[in-house]
């Protein structure tokens, strides 16, 4: 029940925010920590609450396990541990976010993040390049960065991201 | 209402694709000297099909590719060509090409002109040889008059004949049927209109009112005069498909005449003739429905509406149609050609031919299905306590339909294994010949059935390993013969089942591996230690380590270095085993063992440490409660149980997956004995829970291989299970690498 609820406060936010300026392109964004995100909104498949998951023997932390979405077995990463960030204990806002990635073969796999915020709308001039964190931070799988509402939003590409090197 | 031919493309290349395998397969029985007519009928009928199939589709170019083909193979069959060594290579070849270009079609692409074209030219030389030899046996003909008689040759069909202008009156009266033998007037009018001149009147007497028309049948006849240097054997050769459905005469009439152009001007454009034209151009350009179209015009004031769509889509072909019979009937074709490139990239459905037998008794299951549902529903409305018998025997009852409704559905995806080893024979007839060697192929149990997705990936392991036996195994006669074994080769393909499995065996009497060359190049590569000493079975697993090629050049054929261990991967990937064994001087084989099915399996749902798994039933021998005396260990570290006389090794499930809170004594848990390849392993395992049927779902598509896991399946709650991949647990157990606890607790 508490996952449904979750789930509706999502679909509301994004509908509020549904208009669409020439040549902008949406973007999902979401927490982790106090860091915004972002995602093509294109590339969301759908976004549901978390739901338990079996766990696959001998893979990296970050690799929650696989579900089952409606017949498929899709991969669970956790955001977090896969950035490196503290663990969060699930709770009910935890959403996992399940996006399609393009590659050789083109996969499904869902995200663990702290919580869904918005739909947000970004126009192509508004993104600037990710700065370069040396060997810091890898900042290879950030496409650009936004900035909107003196908030800085990260934007991912999911490719990159998610791809198999990467998440396996 | 008019028709999109297209829908029709992917019959068209499915049945093109099944007539060049069975042209192949009968130009490679030819090529062993076995020609009957039987056989040459057969390639001839399959041309020939394939040509119409083509030229009623508008692809003109390999309509006139089979042509050529078409004619050498006629005149085979008409015993005036021996089919010659070099006869049949062309044939071959040219049934390749065939083959390049429907696939080029059928994708959309280009087709390679440049090679259709000299293949192409190969048959034509044939074809001019031929009539050079056998005119200079007859008599010794000065150089012009031989090239007279090449000419003829050229248009085909007896050379012989006198090559006089003639005229021909031909009435041609379909049966009503016609249409429904998938004849088409308008394809042998368009052939004939090759020939010569042709003119044609239509007869629409017998067509009855719209309301009794059946647009199925044909009413029409025709009355055709075609002038030319023709003979009356192509004209019949032109008609020889509708024989016996329709009536057919073919009179000769006076010589054709420069001033007698009566045939011509009748087709000039008098207004009654043209409406006739226009009738028919229409029929043609169907399929069987659209004879209806045909009939349109005539009841146009009766029912105007139901016309409009036909006449409009049509206007096309029928305004070019009249101008078309007057002179020569190619033009429609050429519309057609020119609309074909539009319907680019048909993409090719996947299909299987599924007796009739099979449909029916899903039918028939399906039927028992639904009284099931009823009767549950039936339960179900008001539903007291008294009823549970009924409930349990109703839920039976279904249990019993699903399963068999699903052994049906499994029995269709089962096709026999001749579908892969078809494709051997030609293989070897092409590699034999390029590597100097004989071979004879013997391919035994080829009606083993598989399931169509194992089938499609298990094509191209095989075909290595057929090549490698080809190419590595099997010697040269020369040292065949040295060595006191007959000059010929033999390689042998079987498939048969055991248990769940399937077995198919790829066996040479080749030399063997050469194990001292394996070993050497082994350590060179520093696969293996030089002081280790290895069994023969070891040294011979090394060929499927990547990398790893002991051909002394990389040929055309094989020794990439990207062999074995592919094979091994894709063949593993199918959950399946490779093996060989081989001995030297007397052969080698290759023993691939395969899972039956990969969609469906009976499994074993256990529990280790809060996790469920599934075992594949299959491979479960026995389980067995933990008698502590029995148990072994082996310096201190890896433990043995005894069960019987034999020693199996133990391997907790917990520590190869590295999971946490599972059963450490081993008496409270259970012992799982499993086959595993040639050996036996006990699994260590918590509890074991039901077992039930599992459909297998890859864990690949969205994710990646994991070790130990042969795929995942979706549980009756929903959630997901990991099937357990035998062999793949041992080779963990053996190497043990420790990545992560898995923590079961994520939530808070």
């Amino acid at each position: 029940m508490s996952d449904m609820n979750a789930e509706n406060e999502i679909l509301d936010i994004i509908n509020i925010t549904d208009g669409v300026d020439d040549g902008a392109q949406q973007y999902l964004t979401f927490e982790l920590e106090d860091e915004h995100y972002g995602v093509e909104i294109l590339r969301v498949q759908e976004i549901k609450g978390w739901d338990n998951v079996t766990p696959i023997p001998n893979t990296p932390e970050h690799v929650c396990g696989v579900l089952n979405l409606r017949g498929l077995i899709v991969p669970i990463v956790d955001l977090r541990l896969l950035f490196d960030m503290p663990f969060n204990p699930y709770t009910k806002t935890t959403v996992v976010v399940v996006l399609k990635v393009e590659g050789i073969t083109d996969r499904i796999v869902g995200i663990v993040v702290d919580a869904v915020s918005d739909a947000q709308n970004v126009r192509p001039e508004m993104i600037s390049v990710a700065p370069d964190l040396g060997s810091v931070v890898d900042t290879s799988f950030i496409k650009g960065i936004a900035n909107i509402d003196d908030c800085m939003l990260m934007l991912l590409d999911v490719d990159k991201l998610l791809s198999v090197e990467q998440v396996g | 209402m008019s028709i999109d031919v297209s829908q029709f493309h992917s019959v068209f290349f499915e049945e093109s694709f099944e007539g060049l395998d069975i042209m192949e397969s009968g130009l490679l029985s030819m090529s062993q000297g076995e020609t009957d007519d039987d056989t040459v009928n057969g390639i001839f009928r399959a041309a020939h099909s394939i040509k119409g199939g083509a030229g009623t589709f508008g692809f003109n170019n390999i309509s006139e590719f089979t042509h050529g083909l078409e004619t050498l193979l006629d005149q085979i069959r008409n015993g005036q060509r021996e089919a010659s060594h070099d006869v049949i290579e062309t044939l071959l070849s040219a049934v390749d090409t065939l083959r390049e270009m429907l696939t080029a079609v059928q994708d959309g692409s280009d087709i390679d002109t440049e090679k259709a074209e000299q293949v192409s030219n190969a048959l034509e030389q044939i074809l001019h040889g031929s009539a050079a030899e056998s005119a200079t046996t007859e008599e010794e003909l000065p150089p012009a008059a031989e090239s007279i008689e090449v000419e003829t040759a050229d248009s085909g069909v007896q050379p012989e004949t006198q090559t006089q202008a003639q005229t021909w009156l031909i009435k041609f009266k379909p049966l009503p049927h016609l249409l429904q033998t998938g004849n088409e007037p308008i394809r042998m009018f368009h052939e004939l209109a090759e020939l010569g001149d042709l003119s044609v009147e239509v007869n629409e007497e017998e067509l009855p009112p719209f309301t009794d028309l059946d647009p199925e049948s044909c009413y029409l006849s025709w009355e055709l005069t075609l002038s030319g240097d023709v003979d009356e054997a192509a004209i019949n050769e032109v008609f020889e498909w509708v024989d016996g459905d329709c009536e057919l005469s073919i009179e000769r009439l006076e010589q054709y005449e420069a001033d007698d152009e009566q045939a011509i001007t009748t087709a000039e454009p008098e207004p009654e003739t043209e409406q006739a034209d226009i009738d028919e151009p229409v029929v043609p350009d169907s399929s069987l429905m659209e004879a209806e179209t045909a009939e349109a015009p005539n009841v146009t004031e009766e029912v105007p509406d139901a016309i409009e769509a036909p006449t409009t889509t049509e206007v096309p072909t029928a305004t070019e149609a009249p101008a078309a019979t007057s002179t020569e009937v190619t033009p429609p074709t050429q519309a057609k050609t020119e609309a074909a490139p539009k319907k680019k990239a048909v993409t090719p459905d996947a299909s299987i031919r599924v007796g009739t037998d099979k449909v029916d008794s899903l039918v028939n299951l399906v039927g028992e299905l639904v009284i099931t549902q009823s009767m549950l529903g039936q339960i179900g409305d008001n539903f007291d306590v008294s009823m549970l018998p009924q409930l349990i025997d109703g839920l039976e009852q279904l249990e019993r339909n699903t399963r068999e409704l699903q052994e049906s559905i499994m029995r269709i995806r089962m096709l026999p294994i001749s579908f892969v080893f078809n494709r051997f024979p030609r293989l070897v007839h092409d590699m034999t010949s390029k590597l100097g060697k004989q071979v004879e192929l013997v391919l035994t149990g080829e009606q083993t059935e598989l399931d169509k997705t194992v089938m499609e990936k298990i094509g191209d392991p095989l075909v290595h390993l057929v090549r490698n036996s080809l190419d590595h195994g099997l010697e040269t006669p020369e040292k065949r013969l040295a060595a006191n074994k007959p000059e010929t080769g033999m390689l042998k393909l079987n498939a048969y089942h055991q248990g769940g499995n399937i077995v198919i065996e790829i066996s040479d009497d080749g030399a063997g591996l050469n194990e001292e060359k394996i070993l050497r190049k082994a350590i060179e590569k520093g696969l293996v230690d030089p002081n280790e000493s290895l069994s023969p079975d070891k040294i011979h697993e090394l060929i499927f380590l990547p990398g790893f090629s002991t051909a002394d050049q990389v040929s055309d054929l094989s020794g990439r270095g990207v062999g074995m261990d592919v094979v091994r991967k894709n063949i593993n990937s199918l959950g399946g085993v490779v093996e060989v064994k081989s001995s030297p001087g007397i052969g080698s084989t290759f023993t691939i063992r395969l899972p039956l099915t990969l969609a469906i399996m009976d499994g074993q749902i256990i529990q280790v440490a809060n996790q469920r798994y599934i075992i594949p039933l299959i491979s479960i021998i026995e389980s067995v409660e933990v008698d502590l005396s029995k148990v072994n260990k082996v310096t201190g570290k890896g433990e043995l149980y005894k069960i019987r006389d034999e020693y199996v090794p133990l391997i907790r499930l917990t520590k190869v997956f590295n999971l946490e809170g599972g059963i450490d004594n081993l008496e409270d848990g259970l012992l799982v004995i499993v086959d595993c390849e040639d050996y036996k392993v006990g699994l260590f395992v918590d509890e074991l829970l039901a077992q039930q049927q599992v459909v297998i779902k890859s864990l690949e598509t969205n994710f990646r291989k994991v070790k130990g896991v042969a795929g995942a399946t979706i549980l009756g709650d929903g959630t997901v299970a990991l099937i357990l991949d035998i062999p793949g647990l041992m080779t963990m157990h053996k190497e043990p690498t420790l990545v992560k606890k898995i923590s079961t607790a994520r939530v808070a």
